[in-house]
């Protein structure tokens, strides 16, 4: 099967030269601007500048701080939940794979809004805790607040990679260890936990990676001492010129970059493989009454906390004025209407943008993928792991990059400059959500036999028609969980999105929800748009989990990738 | 992909691509307003003229200068409306502006003593803004705050983490009230009140609307704002008041035709537009809230409207638009270097100043006068601020790295010094006996 047509080295060629022109070069660039002269040569000194202001060292902590608090947190509410669903007998699973999607369907720079007025200052815990106690919490404050909601955010990624290593460990293991007299904590933290430690470290270091690079959420909630606000801050209002913003877009690559490759160390440093596998799961143990009544209680918090954004964006949508009390006085749909009247555009856009990225995706997913799995082209596995860098890479630095690589470069039939058309987001979107459906599109050939395309050609199909006819078809319900996957992070994105708006015609709905909510009067809409989103991207993480599911019955988790 | 939904999508890329080809006038607006004075502005301009179209792009005053130095000529916006007059000022300065010539004859030429259109003809003024407070009643009855009347009111103890306030750097009109302060009460004292009421505030926001925003919802009881933000969460039904301080001045809100844009004909006739009685009456509306340029509009006015123009604002302070432009950068950079940046070390010195004042109970102590004036004497005096080397300096060319350095080293030596001033004044606060 591993035959290398001339056809298959240009697809492969065209997928590198794609990557290269608005992946590698614009991040190159932003490299080379970090450590240019402007004349050309090589020079340390605007690091030097860097790491002389206070204010970047002090940036420079703060989001390592948040970043690794954020984990830290993630982990106390994600490693219980994992460790009930997969190896107690308990009812509330359903609840608890609920509870690992329900947050990402809401993107973390709506939430903050919302929560501000639940958990702020005056929000309604608050308010409640001060007529109760006389006590308010700071929860909102400052970088507790962007922990806060990083941490209910991101959470699900460690939930789903640790519910997928849990699942597939070998059941011997814990039986043997039990037979030894192990149990509760120890056989916890001894067995179980060190033989799923991949899947904990590869969600761990995603959530760092996020954390560390967001930018929509310490701008809500009006920090602006850490690094991607500053690199914003510095690229918009000093303008593309100013060296530090390059700076710190290079100390945010190499922190993303560094992160994922020490989770790949880490992972390959020690040999995790168990003999068998996927065959026997372990028994589910069944919980004693206490132990029954602390899952529930944990669960039942957790979900009111996950909830809490939603509840608070939906309130705020349907609410006329809501001011200094619990829940709002007065409803309206009127907010319902103005959007509808007013951002229709917006709405289309997404879909636009969205759609032909993710389509992009997904056809250059199975493309990688059937180079990668099914041809023995050399070089091959660069393709992946250069769509896997975009993963690390922040969307900030590619905002950067874009507006500056491709300044001055002119659409052909009097388009218009490119970094002011509609097209830079489609492929600022279809570069940074590529890993994404890569994955998908990996998993789904990766269950394809090869005997069957060998069945194809025996009987006469050319190698297009077998990719057409059996290869793709059989790949479809990966194909499509890949194309929802791009496309509903892709609806939600904002750091680049901020960057890349040059209009508001062509803005996305993502940039509508932070426009509208730099107004009184325009909370109300940001906020009806903010649930419309939500429901576009809940509908679509659904579909895509159907499609998952119809795919591969055997998967017990459904997990995303 | 079948074949229904892949010709659907085709169309779909074809139509969207239509725009590309360009409309015969297309008007790009650069503007910091928010979202329901534009729409409402397109909605109008483009029912009285079909063939154009507008273009909004919202961005902030700063990003919104370097936005358009950073665009090449010939594809520049047509459009730049904002608040602050020193923008303009920065803008016209760069020779960016297109002279527009003289307007509406029915506007007056001064509103006080400041004129309302560029004396250079290359803006003009749109609306007009003062400067103020706004409060959320529940809030301040809830926490037993007193409702607040001028700036120097917020310096009180009582005050203490109720307020809260914008960046300057981040926010224009911010930078307004910044400047009417230190006009106002001159450098020194200007300093000293706007270091005590930040000391005083909960939070100093990354966006001027976080203030109204905070102050609607709760979060703060007492925010510095421009009028319409204060008058359209009022008029919204929020519960919440806001007056001018007899320390405001009264400055117009500038449109003005970018130089070097595509279509300057479709852009001088969005200014007429906005400058005429139709422009002018839409300013009235309940969520936009700003006070017209044109006198005869405030006949229309719902009652209790202020009226600039009929007396019903004291603005005892003449702004100074050359004296801001001039030191507009230096100003940006303390505030951030000693407030913005610092403000947890500022909030804990002013904290320890007010336990001190409490545990003394009106006792003089020298420990704790000197601890008030480490925090609240400016890092640079008034003397240093008009230094033209200094200003020059802040105004260079951000290619310049010499200049950038040597700025970047002069904001450290501000950053270490406030720090250090913070510190020492919690310690002399909290040892004063």
């Amino acid at each position: 099967m591993n035959r290398t047509s001339p056809a298959v080295v240009a697809v492969a060629l065209a997928i590198a030269a794609f990557l290269v022109a608005f992946l590698v070069i614009p991040v190159a660039t932003v490299v080379y601007t970090a450590f240019s002269d402007g004349q050309g040569g090589f020079t340390l000194a605007h690091f030097s500048a860097f790491a002389g202001i206070s204010l970047m060292r002090e940036s420079f902590a703060n989001s390592l701080y948040v970043a690794g608090m954020t984990v830290a947190f993630s982990t106390l509410i994600a490693v219980p939940l994992a460790y009930l669903t997969v190896r107690f007998q308990f009812r509330g699973a359903i609840l608890i794979q609920t509870l690992g999607v329900l947050p990402l369907v809401m993107p973390a720079f709506v939430g903050a809004s919302a929560m501000q007025l639940l958990f702020g200052r005056s929000g309604s815990v608050n308010l409640i805790l001060k007529d109760a106690f006389g006590i308010s919490l700071p929860l909102m404050e400052g970088l507790n607040g962007v922990i806060f909601v990083e941490t209910l955010h991101y959470f699900p990624f460690i939930l789903l990679n640790l519910s997928a290593a849990l699942a597939n460990i070998d059941s011997s293991m814990e039986e043997s260890a039990q037979n030894l007299g192990s149990s509760g904590w120890r056989l916890f933290s001894r067995i179980v936990f060190p033989l799923a430690l991949p899947g904990y470290v590869a969600g761990a270091s995603l959530v760092f990676i996020k954390v560390f690079d967001d930018l929509g959420t310490p701008l809500v909630l009006n920090v602006t001492n850490m690094l991607a606000p500053q690199a914003f801050l510095r690229v918009t209002s000093i303008g593309i010129e100013d060296p530090i913003g390059y700076v710190i877009c290079v100390i945010l690559v190499v922190f993303s970059i560094a992160a994922m490759a020490g989770s790949w160390w880490f992972v390959k440093r020690r040999d995790y493989a168990v003999v068998s596998r996927g065959g026997a799961m372990a028994p589910r143990r069944r919980l004693t009454p206490w132990q029954t009544v602390l899952a529930y209680g944990w669960i039942t918090l957790v979900l009111l906390l996950v909830l809490s954004p939603h509840l608070g964006i939906l309130l705020l949508s349907f609410s006329k004025v809501w001011s200094f009390t619990v829940l709002p006085e007065q409803f309206t749909i009127a907010h319902y209407a103005t959007v509808f009247e007013d951002s229709t555009r917006m709405i289309w856009n997404t879909f636009l943008y969205c759609g032909l990225a993710a389509l992009f995706d997904v056809i250059i997913g199975t493309a990688i993928a059937y180079i990668v799995l099914r041809t023995a082209l050399p070089g091959r596995h660069l393709l992946d792991h250069l769509v896997t860098v975009a993963l690390a890479m922040p969307g900030v630095v590619l905002g950067i990059g874009y507006l500056r690589t491709f300044r001055g470069i002119e659409l052909p039939f009097g388009g218009g400059a490119l970094t002011a058309s509609w097209l830079i987001f489609v492929l600022a979107y279809t570069v940074r959500r590529l890993p994404f459906a890569l994955r998908s599109c990996m998993a789904a050939l990766q269950q394809v036999h090869p005997s069957l395309e060998e069945a194809a050609e025996n009987l006469g199909a050319s190698r297009w028609r077998t990719i057409k006819r059996v290869v793709v078809p059989l790949m479809a319900g990966g194909i499509l969980a890949g194309f929802v996957t791009s496309f509903i992070t892709a609806a939600v994105e904002i750091s680049e999105t901020i960057l890349l708006t040059s209009r508001e015609s062509l803005a996305p709905m993502s940039y509508g929800i932070y426009l509208y909510m730099q107004s009184i009067a325009g909370r109300g809409p940001g906020a009806a748009l903010g649930v419309i989103a939500v429901v576009l991207v809940a509908v679509g993480t659904y579909l895509s989990h159907r499609f998952v599911a119809a795919n591969t019955p055997q998967n017990p988790t459904g997990g995303k990738p | 992909m079948n074949r229904f939904l892949a010709r659907r999508l085709a169309l779909a890329i074809a139509t969207s691509l239509v725009p590309l080809a360009g409309l015969a006038d297309t008007v790009t607006v650069v503007t910091s307003f928010p979202k329901e004075l534009t729409t409402a502005y397109k909605k109008a301009y483009e029912a009285k003229f079909p063939g154009d179209k507008l273009e909004i792009l919202n961005k902030n005053t700063a990003a919104g200068i370097a936005y358009v130095r950073e665009q090449p000529m010939g594809s520049r916006p047509e459009i730049f409306w904002a608040s602050a007059p020193d923008a303009f000022e920065v803008l016209s300065s760069a020779k960016l502006l297109a002279k527009i010539g003289p307007g509406n004859p029915a506007i007056p030429a001064k509103v006080g003593n400041y004129p309302v259109n560029d004396p250079e003809g290359f803006y003009r003024g749109q609306a007009l803004a003062g400067y103020g407070l706004m409060w959320n009643t529940r809030y301040l009855k809830a926490n037993n705050v007193p409702e607040p009347k001028e700036w120097a009111d917020l310096v009180k103890p009582v005050y203490f983490g109720h307020l809260a306030i914008s960046s300057p750097s981040r926010s224009g009109t911010t930078h307004l009230t910044v400047e009417t302060i230190l006009q106002g009460e001159g450098w020194t004292k200007g300093w000293a009140q706007l270091l005590g009421i930040t000391g005083n505030s909960a939070a100093i926001t990354e966006r001027s609307f976080g203030v109204p925003d905070g102050v609607s919802n709760g979060q703060f009881g007492i925010g510095l704002v421009i009028d319409f933000f204060g008058l359209a969460a009022k008029n919204s039904g929020m519960p919440v008041e806001f007056v001018y301080p007899s320390v405001t001045s009264i400055v117009p809100a500038n449109i003005a035709l970018v130089d070097g844009s595509k279509s300057p004909e479709g852009g001088k006739r969005f200014i007429e537009f906005t400058l005429s009685e139709e422009g002018q009456t839409l300013l009235l509306q309940k969520e936009i809230s700003r006070l017209p340029v044109l006198p005869s509009i405030y006949a229309k006015a719902p009652a209790g409207y202020p009226n600039p123009f009929g007396g019903t604002i004291q603005a005892k302070v003449n702004f100074d638009s050359n004296l801001s432009e001039s030191r507009y950068y230096v100003v940006l950079s303390m505030f951030d270097q000693a407030i913005t940046f610092r403000h947890k070390e500022l909030v804990a010195a002013t904290k320890a100043i007010l336990d001190a004042e409490k545990r003394l109970g009106g006792r003089k102590s020298p420990a704790l006068d000197e601890a008030r004036k480490l925090v609240l004497t400016p890092v640079v005096d008034e003397k240093q601020a008009a230094d033209p080397k200094l200003l020059a300096l802040f105004k260079a060319d951000k290619k310049d790295a010499e200049a950038s350095k040597a700025k970047a080293k002069i904001e450290e030596e501000w950053a270490t010094k406030v720090k250090a001033n913070y510190a020492k004044a919690v310690e002399l606060a909290s040892g004063a006996k």
